[in-house]
This record gives structure tokens, C-alpha cells and sequence, in this order.
């Protein structure tokens, strides 16, 4: 009975993830089936004949890696500063009782209650005299304003998982309390740290609609905005695209790949009592 | 090493009722101070305050002659031991221990030395270079007070340290605390609600119940002379039995329910027939004596070294304290007698007469 229980259970699980990774399967399969087959072989789990004919075509003659280069800075920017202040505000909301502290919460989260798409008009009315519109670090002041609620939730919650006698400790012991943030605690949030630069580095990569509205230039696109130059009047390049969109997912993975170790490590095992 | 003075000391939390209210308290150098109290009373919040965890709302508090009201916990020189014991999990059993000397940027061989002195101390020389994870609860618990002794700080403040350990555990620890402290004689106060813990490490025991110091005193002085009801029933175990009475100026006695007369043997400044509380510790009840109150047993508990009795006498809860193995058989109701220099006396208020 209970053999049966597990064996349904992984099952399920199997049939979740392959549902979940199936369009990135279609995604691969897409780019590496050539033009000519791509509609005459109906639907194929794998096309007879496979090429890399639109890899080398998006990398050697398409503007996508200037979309890559573009992006990979916005991201980068956007989840480090996004990151460094929301740690700092994510303590300040774990560990102190400050007048405003629940409205400030409060506003934290008003800020993630509103379509992006509302706001992108007032962002680009007050952004285009600052001369801050098709420019990356236009984007990335955009992107970590709108990161940094979240990232700020996710940090204080790790924060709050920190047992507060750890930095008492290191008060008495004779560290400031900036001295037991970045001696103590700081090397035992790591894993939160990875999972919030990871996730804001995520969102500002696939992010789509104040990278098409903010930049008007190609030089300045980022990737997501890219994707659509294989979009024409007349057809849609299947093949290229999907090939750009496989070489979009490298960074991500490779990012997730790097952080992992922290996103499962509980460094906090013996701090206290157990 | 250091004096601690605690000067009408208070604490509130805005607008809330005070949490201590009015603390005065004397440590001597080198004394072992047990702050003792049900939980909420206010006792931990007071260590805190001296570590410099807590702002201080009123009062005045001096390390060693200095005021460190307005001192940084870091600048307070003093160490402490949680409950939790704090242990940073990222850093070593060493590293642990020698991080406030690398603070203060202690020289290295000095850092070597006193780490091996206090891990000899402790019997921690095998696990220096383990995480404490890898520990057991005790030798997490060493190690926390290993932090502590490598400073050769003023004082020693100890959260229940011993709270998170096993009962045999706990029993060693504390032996060892004591030995410590006999052997570093440093200015110590240490935090339990349990009161055997406070008996036996105190060189004097402050009792605190809701926010306000009950008695200070040696262990015995609590134990024999409680100064009011909650210090009377709340040191000892099992705890005090009262009986509510009224007194009788002319007989010296004290009349209980159902015309039952409680001689006391000695003169009582109150007026007749005021109301007073008679407290007797169960180890003292005498059981099948002559002239005795009759009590309905409820309950036999045999603890081994004893039998504790659960009675019902006058419509009270009454415990009796034997090594007599007769009681074990159960009986319907037993005689008891209370020795008149064995009793305590408190009046209407709860505070001790004579």
C-alpha cells in the first residue's frame, strides 16, 4: 500500500515537471530545427534533421549579444544595489522599533499592489527630463525601485530567522552593532543574500515592459526588447528566436547554478540550542 | 572584577505598566548574585539592562564605581552567557572563544594562551577546531562560558544558562559554575526561575516577583526567614503549605477553621482577631503525632528519597514530607502536627511578623 503511495506520489511529481519544463524543451527543439522542416514535419518530439544554423546566425550577424551585453548590466546592477539596500533596510525592520515602522511596511507594500503598466506613463514623464529615458541606468534605477519592496521582505525575513542573542553576543563581546551585522550576521545570511540577488537579478532580466517603453534605441535594448526585432511585418523568425531565447536562459542558469550551494545550505544549524 | 550598584532602577515600556520598578541592589566584588523569579518578573529584563542591552528608564547603574547607563553594551566590559548560548555557527569552537580578544586586537600569542588556559579549564581542548553543530548541548554550553572566562571580564552576567539541558546535565553544569566561580572569584549574577539552581549557587538570592525585589538575602535566610507569602512559597520544594487564620492575643495561637487552635508560642504585635497566614514547610509537618489536625490524603507520591503526601486539611491543599515507608500504603486521613518554632506568621498584607 504504501510502495503504491510513493510510487503515485513520484508520479506526480514526474508528470509536474514535465509539464513545468516542457515549453523549455519546445524552445530547444524550435532552435535547432532548420527552417525547412519547422513547418513541413507537424508536430515532432525531435526533428529529423537538426542544425545550429540560427545560433550562428543570432551571434554573428543579429544585434543580440549588444542585447546580451545590455542586459547582463542592467541585471547585474539592479540585483547588487537592489540587494545591498534592501539588506540594510531588511535589518532595519528586523531589529529595531523605530516611530513609522508599520507604515513604512505598509507603503513597502502599496508599492506592489499596482500594475506595472499604469505607471509606466508618470515613470517616463518624470525620467525623460532627467534624461535618464533610453539609458541603462534609467532602467536600472527603475528596476531596483520596484525590486527592492520585495527584496526588502525577503531579507528581513531572513533576518528575523537569525536568533537576535547571536549579535548581543558579539555587542558584548565588544563589536558595534554594525560590527556584529557585517561580522555575525551578514555571513550567516548568506543563503537569504543569494536567494534575493538571484531573484531581483531574474526579474530584471526577463522584465519586458519598461525596457520596450524607456529605450527607444538599439543600442540600448536589452534582450527581452530584442527578442521582437525577429518579429517582422511579414513573418516571425522562429528559428532565430528561440535560438536567442536558449542563449537568454545561460546566464540564469549559470547565476542559479553559482548561488545554489547558499540556497540550501542552513548555516544557522547549531547556533542555538538543537 | 567589580562592585555593581543598582541605584531605584526602573523600566517601562512606553505607556505600559513598569516592568521593574524602583531596583536597589548592592554586589559586592566577587559576589555570586542569583536573581530568581517566576517568568515576567522582571528578572531577565534587569540583566539586560546591566549588559547594556536594554535602555535604562530611570536609575542609575555603576560597573566597578562607574555609571554605564549611557555606555555601549561593548564599552561595559562585562561578559554573558545566553540561554541559547549564542554560539556564532560560521566560526570554531576557538574562534568563538578568542573573538572578543581579536576584537580588542589582542596580540596573538596572548589570544593562544588564555584560549588554551580556559579550554584546559573547560575540557574543550579536543573540539577546538569544531563548528558547534558538531557539539553536544553541554559542550555548546562550555564553550558559551569559555567566551566568557577568556575575557577576565568585571563581571559575569548568566541568562538561565542551564535552562536548555537535560536534568543530569544541568546538575553537573552547576557544580561546575560553582567550582568556576570559586576558582575565578568573579563578580557574578546569574538568571533562573529554578529555585534549587538559585539554593545551591547563591552566595545571596534576590527574589523578584512582578517587577519589584521581594527579599535579598544568603539561600538560608530565604528558605528559613521568608519575608513575605510569595518568597515563602516560592523557595522550596515542594513549596510551603498556608493556612488562613485569625489571630488569638490571649491564647497566643492562632484559630483556624472549625474552632481548630494553632498554638504559636511566641507574642505578636497584632490586634486580636486580625487576619494571619500560617506557613509550614511540608518537611516539617509532623505526621501521626498527638493533639494533631485530622487531613484527608489524596494522593501518595513516593519520590524515592521521600514520600511526598498530598492532604486536604481544612478545606486546603496540604502537603507532608516523610521518609516514613508506612505512609506508602494508603490510608483515609492521617494526624498532623505543626512544631510552633517551625511556623511562619504573615499578616494580612503577605509580609512576615516576627
Amino acid at each position: 500500500m504504501r510502495a503504491i503511495g510513493t510510487l503515485a506520489h513520484r508520479l506526480a511529481i514526474l508528470a509536474y515537471i514535465a509539464f513545468a519544463l516542457f515549453p523549455l524543451f519546445w524552445l530547444v527543439k524550435v532552435s535547432v530545427t532548420p527552417n525547412d522542416l519547422l513547418y513541413s514535419e507537424g508536430i515532432r518530439l525531435w526533428p529529423s534533421r537538426t542544425t545550429f544554423e540560427h545560433f550562428r546566425f543570432v551571434l554573428a550577424h543579429s544585434d543580440f549579444p549588444l542585447f546580451f551585453r545590455n542586459s547582463l548590466i542592467v541585471s547585474l546592477a539592479t540585483a547588487f544595489v537592489a540587494t545591498a539596500l534592501a539588506g540594510f533596510a531588511g535589518y532595519a525592520l528586523s531589529r529595531f522599533a523605530f516611530r513609522g515602522k508599520l507604515t513604512v511596511s505598509g507603503l513597502l507594500l502599496v508599492t506592489q499592489m499596482f500594475p506595472l503598466v499604469m505607471l509606466v506613463a508618470p515613470i517616463f514623464k518624470l525620467l525623460s527630463p532627467l534624461g535618464l529615458t533610453n539609458s541603462l541606468t534609467g532602467l536600472v534605477v527603475v528596476y531596483v525601485a520596484f525590486n527592492v519592496p520585495f527584496a526588502c521582505f525577503l531579507m528581513q525575513s531572513f533576518f528575523d530567522g537569525i536568533p537576535r542573542d547571536l549579535e548581543e553576543a558579539a555587542m558584548i563581546d565588544g563589536a558595534s552593532r554594525f560590527g556584529a551585522f557585517r561580522q555575525i550576521i551578514l555571513p550567516l545570511t548568506l543563503p537569504g543574500i543569494a536567494a534575493t540577488v538571484g531573484f531581483v537579478f531574474t526579474a530584471a532580466w526577463s522584465e519586458m515592459i519598461f525596457a520596450l517603453m524607456l529605450i527607444s534605441s538599439n543600442e540600448k535594448a536589452t534582450f527581452p526588447v530584442g527578442l521582437l526585432s525577429f518579429v517582422s511585418k511579414f513573418s516571425v523568425d522562429f528559428g532565430q528566436m528561440m535560438a536567442a531565447g536558449v542563449l537568454a536562459l545561460i546566464p540564469a542558469c549559470l547565476f542559479f547554478l553559482l548561488i545554489q550551494r547558499y540556497l540550501v545550505q542552513g548555516l544557522t544549524a547549531g547556533a542555538v540550542k538543537g | 572584577m567589580a562592585t555593581i550598584d543598582i541605584r531605584a532602577v526602573s523600566k517601562a515600556y512606553g505607556g505600559h505598566a513598569p516592568v521593574l520598578t524602583d531596583i536597589d541592589l548592592s554586589i559586592r566584588d566577587g559576589e555570586f548574585i542569583v536573581l530568581v523569579g517566576p517568568s515576567g518578573c522582571g528578572k531577565s529584563t534587569l540583566l539586560r539592562m546591566i549588559a547594556g542591552l536594554e535602555a535604562i528608564s530611570a536609575g542609575t547603574i555603576a560597573i566597578g564605581g562607574r555609571v554605564v547607563n549611557d555606555l555601549a553594551p561593548k564599552a561595559r566590559d562585562i561578559a554573558m552567557v545566553f540561554q541559547s548560548y549564542a554560539l556564532y555557527p560560521h566560526m570554531t569552537v576557538a574562534e568563538n572563544m578568542t573573538y572578543s580578544l581579536r576584537l580588542k586586537k589582542t596580540p596573538k600569542a596572548t589570544v593562544a594562551e588564555k584560549l588554551e588556559a580556559a579550554s584546559r579549564k573547560l575540557g574543550l581542548d579536543a573540539f577546538l577546531a569544531r563548528k558547534p553543530k558538531a557539539l553536544s548541548g553541554g559542550q555548546r554550553q562550555r564553550v558559551a562560558m569559555g567566551r566568557a572566562i577568556v575575557r577576565a571580564p568585571k563581571a559575569f552576567l548568566f541568562d538561565e544558562p542551564l535552562s536548555n539541558l537535560d536534568a543530569r546535565l544541568r546538575e553537573q553544569m552547576r557544580a561546575e559554575i560553582r567550582k568556576l566561580h570559586a576558582g575565578l572569584g568573579a563578580t557574578s549574577i546569574y538568571v533562573t526561575h529554578d529555585q534549587v539552581e538559585a539554593m545551591t549557587l547563591a552566595d545571596r538570592i534576590v527574589a523578584m516577583h512582578g517587577g519589584i525585589i521581594q527579599q535579598v538575602g544568603s539561600p538560608l535566610d530565604l528558605y528559613d526567614r521568608p519575608a513575605n507569602l510569595f518568597v515563602a512559597g516560592f523557595i522550596g520544594s515542594p513549596g510551603m503549605n498556608f493556612l488562613p487564620g485569625r489571630w488569638d492575643a490571649g491564647a497566643r495561637a492562632v484559630r483556624l477553621k472549625a474552632d481548630s487552635v494553632l498554638p504559636v508560642e511566641r507574642a505578636i504585635d497584632l490586634p486580636d482577631g486580625s487576619a494571619i497566614t500560617v506557613g509550614v514547610r511540608p518537611e516539617h509537618v509532623g505526621l501521626g503525632g498527638e493533639g494533631g489536625l485530622a487531613a484527608a490524603v489524596e494522593l501518595v507520591e513516593p519520590t524515592g528519597h521521600g514520600i511526598i503526601l498530598h492532604l486536604r486539611l481544612q478545606d486546603q491543599p496540604f502537603k507532608a514530607l516523610t521518609t516514613d515507608r508506612r505512609y506508602l500504603t494508603p490510608q483515609e486521613s492521617v494526624t498532623v502536627t505543626m512544631p510552633a518554632d517551625r511556623l511562619h506568621l504573615f499578616d494580612g498584607n503577605g509580609d512576615r511578623i516576627a
